[in-house]
């Protein structure tokens, strides 16, 4: 019987690819293993191997056509003998699509915590008159924020696994290889905390490193050097010697990598002081707050995330993009909820609000942006005028950033408060595999929605 | 959950634990050649159908196929005996194939679904069987070697002779705690075999690229442990390997290292363009290393089996792989409660 190849999904995260590129044509014959077609994908141009044997009936989609959704019809394939008419009446193969997740409940934990490491920082410049923008993603933002940085600056280097030949296993350090060449831009062996500590013996010596780990959950190997080492050494030595350095790379959950691959660090490294933690949602705030994260002189933890990689945003076309560490950003003003969130966690945050809009509720949404220092007041002021609060992050529930920002307003804000903060987490568990849990282990929009419900007793 | 394939019993199996080593080429059976090409075949196909699934998004996430390493397991496995521990990384298919686990229960833990060995909440990185002694499926580059070392330090411990088989990449080999285990393993002398899969590459980083020794099996050397170079492709030489490498640890003597030297033809993972080697450099491995073809020319060559009778093989292994693909996708999602168990025993 005939087949339908399917436009293949050729990457965790996937959704759609362009067919670049035919390499048989209609009646051609081919054999399982041998390479058809070229997909790109959101990350790389990838070849396509036939599984099964057969002649080519017919081109479903022709090459050059981009957005093709996967498991989309793209060829049909006849067994030898076959006539192409069969080609018309071929059933489509089946997928597994997981059925929508319920909502499970909200987590409302209020431990009481001092309150710390407020920040300082001098308010975010105005733009330019007349600036205008351009469209990027987070992933170029990030690699223009690097790049900026080690052409000011001969002393910044950066070091990883697959950084230089293979491009950055997520392709954010492109091109790098290129213009700075192989003593600045570095591949690793596998080896987190051997080169991590090298690093930070590095900037002991005046340089200034930026140490790519392929995902955070491999800076565990690390973590000694960087909190023992990278954190504690200014204070040990009295003043005298600091640890510029810039840890950063993908943070918390992709999709489908299960749980060792799964975990949001936020909370973990917020806790230290002598750390500094960024964890950007837009391509501006990745840039610029990249941009910072090299010039400080402290060791700071750049928190990116693979979903929001590939998404696009404006970004100020300046020579000079820098976003100052400590600030939050007030993405949205409204009137009757405050709404706390920072990396992926503003998707939900926002998508939240746009639907509690069309309920008659007026939420305003602030970003983090900074895990540490914290910019308290910009969250204890929206809280004095809207007297209520949910936070969201994607992190487990315990001694999450949350937790903290609900401790400080309860310090700070108390009187104001018309209702108990709400923290809308991932679950306490490890991330399971399986679609459906998957989903549901994730905090989601529709919990954002019920907590602001409850705080607004409606 | 239906039964393994049939597999026949291994007359070697129990002789290899006695034998102290095998010195020339063992005088190899019609029906140990028949059992290593069901084996390797089995895993090739089964490999084919994931990435299939993995195309059709029936498997999500990360995906690595063990294609072209089939005669590392293969051979090794055919040296155990019951009790034997084994323990590896994310590339893990092969081995739980190969050391007798279900393959419809492989195939449904790819899918995330409830008739997986971890009833869907591992994934193709993380899977488990007690029953059969396998460890997992280890997501964290080299995080397996020390536990592998914890295993045989559990054999030492109860006075057993049982062994352990600690599986990691060249990649991996870098990795600090390798050398922490290796160093714990020498001094206790425990019966862990560290089995060193190199395949050439970790992701897009060739061992040339991210070592200067790159004679792996050396590495023991400052810790008193023998290692041992193994063609890996051959799954007669890597069994005549794994024989002397299993019988000193029985033996008492320690641990023992064995660099396979092996390749994957296929990417790092699903998402893997491999854009870091040439493709004839793949198509020269395939034509003249691959380890299935190796072991049918000498099924054929010998006289063992003729064309329709490996045909006949061909076809069960398809129809074990066709039902556990069928198996893997009409299994129910985990019930939405399995979220909160397991979290503590
Ligand atoms: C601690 C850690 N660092 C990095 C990774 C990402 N990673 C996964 S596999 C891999 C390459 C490993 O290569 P090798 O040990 O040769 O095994 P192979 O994939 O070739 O079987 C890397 C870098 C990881 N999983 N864990
Ligand atoms: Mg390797």
């Amino acid at each position: 019987m005939a087949t339908q190849i399917l436009m293949p999904a050729l990457s965790p995260t996937m959704e759609e690819g362009t067919l670049a590129k035919w390499l048989v044509k209609e009646g051609d014959t081919v054999e399982s293993g041998m390479i058809i077609a070229e997909i790109e994908t959101d990350k790389a141009t990838m070849e396509f191997e036939a599984v099964d044997e057969g002649v080519v009936g017919k081109i479903l989609i022709a090459e050059g056509s981009e957005g093709v959704k996967v498991n989309e019809p793209i060829a049909v394939l006849l067994e030898e003998g076959e006539d192409a008419s069969a080609a018309e009446t071929t059933a489509p193969a089946t997928t597994a699509e997981a059925p929508p997740a319920e909502p499970g409940p909200a987590a409302t934990g209020i431990p009481a915590l001092p309150a710390s490491a407020a920040s300082s920082a001098p308010d975010e410049p105005d733009l330019p008159e007349g600036t205008t923008f351009k469209t990027q993603t987070v992933r170029e933002a990030l690699r223009d924020g690097m790049s900026e940085e080690m052409r000011r600056d001969e002393n910044v280097y950066l070091m990883g696994e697959e950084v230089a030949e293979y491009q950055g296993a997520y392709k954010i350090s492109q091109g790098m290889l290129d213009e700075f060449g192989p003593k600045r831009v570095i591949d690793t062996p596998i080896t987190e905390h051997g080169f991590t500590g090298l690093a930070v013996g590095a900037a002991f010596a005046g340089l200034r490193p930026i140490v790519e780990f392929m995902t955070f959950n491999f800076a565990m190997q690390a973590i000694d050097q960087i909190i023992n080492s990278a954190a504690k050494t200014l204070y040990m030595s009295g003043g005298q010697m600091g640890c510029p350095i810039v840890f950063r790379g993908p943070n918390g959950a992709a999709a489908r990598v299960g749980a060792q691959h799964s975990q949001d660090y936020a909370a973990w490294y917020a806790h230290i002081p002598g750390l500094k933690v960024v964890m950007p949602y837009s391509a501006a705030d990745a840039k610029g707050l990249m941009k910072s994260a090299i010039r400080d002189p402290n060791p700071v933890l750049v928190l990116e995330n693979e979903i929001l990689y590939g998404r696009s945003f404006d970004v100020p076309d300046l020579d000079d993009h820098v976003v100052p560490i400590g600030k939050a950003k007030i993405w949205r003003e409204g009137t009757d909820v405050t709404l706390v969130s920072f990396g992926i966690g503003m998707t939900y945050a926002l998508e939240a609000a746009d639907e509690l809009a069309g309920m008659g509720i007026s939420a305003e949404v602030i970003d983090l942006r900074s895990l540490r220092p914290i910019d308290y007041d910009t969250v204890l002021n929206s809280v004095k005028k809207t007297n209520r609060c949910v936070t969201i992050e994607e992190g487990f529930p315990v001694c999450s950033i949350g937790n903290h920002i609900s401790a400080t307003i309860m310090q700070q804000a108390f009187d104001y408060l018309d209702a108990p903060v709400i923290n809308c987490a991932g679950k306490d568990v490890p991330m399971p595999y399986a679609a459906n849990l998957e989903k549901l282990a994730l905090v989601t929009t529709a919990e954002v929605i019920e907590a602001v419900k409850a705080v607004t007793y409606r | 959950m239906a039964t393994a394939p049939k597999r026949k019993p291994r007359a070697t199996k129990a002789a290899a634990a006695k034998k102290p080593a095998a010195k020339k080429k063992p005088n190899v059976s019609k029906e140990e050649l028949l059992d290593h090409y069901r084996e390797m075949l089995l895993i090739r196909r089964f490999e084919e159908k994931a990435g299939q699934l993995y195309g059709m998004g029936a498997i999500g996430g990360f995906c690595h196929l063990y294609i072209g390493q089939e005669a590392v397991v293969v051979g090794l496995e055919a040296t155990a005996k019951e009790g034997d521990q084994r323990v590896t990384s994310y590339r893990d298919h092969g081995h739980m194939l190969a050391c007798g686990m279900d393959p419809k229960g492989v195939m449904a833990e790819l899918t995330g679904r409830e008739g997986g060995y971890s009833r869907g909440k591992g994934g193709s990185m993380h899977m488990f069987s007690k029953e059969k002694n396998f460890y997992g499926g280890h997501g964290i580059v080299g995080a397996q070697v020390p536990i592998g070392a914890g295993l045989a330090f559990a054999n030492w411990y109860r006075g057993n002779d049982n062994v352990s088989f600690a599986y990691y990449g060249d990649g991996s080999a870098n990795q600090g705690q390798v050398y922490e285990a290796y160093n714990m393993a020498s001094l206790w002398a425990l019966p862990c075999v560290f089995v060193i899969e190199n395949n050439q590459y970790a992701m897009g980083t060739s061992t040339k690229r991210s070592s200067v020794a790159p004679d792996l099996y050396t590495r023991g050397e400052a810790f008193g442990i023998p290692g041992e170079k193994v063609d890996g492709m051959d799954v007669l030489a890597v069994k005549a390997a794994g024989e002397k490498a299993v019988a000193h640890c029985r033996a008492g003597k320690g641990p023992y290292i064995l660099e396979m030297k092996t390749y994957r033809y296929r990417g790092h993972s699903m998402s893997d363009p491999a854009k870091y080697r040439t493709r004839e450099e793949v198509q020269k491995m395939r034509e003249e290393k691959d380890p299935i073809n190796h072991v049918r020319d000498m099924l054929i060559d010998g006289g063992h089996a003729s064309d329709a009778d490996l045909k006949e093989v061909d076809k069960e292994i398809k129809a074990i792989v066709n039902e556990a693909a069928k198996f893997a996708q009409e299994s129910p999602e985990p019930a939405e409660a399995e979220l909160w168990t397991d979290v503590y025993a």
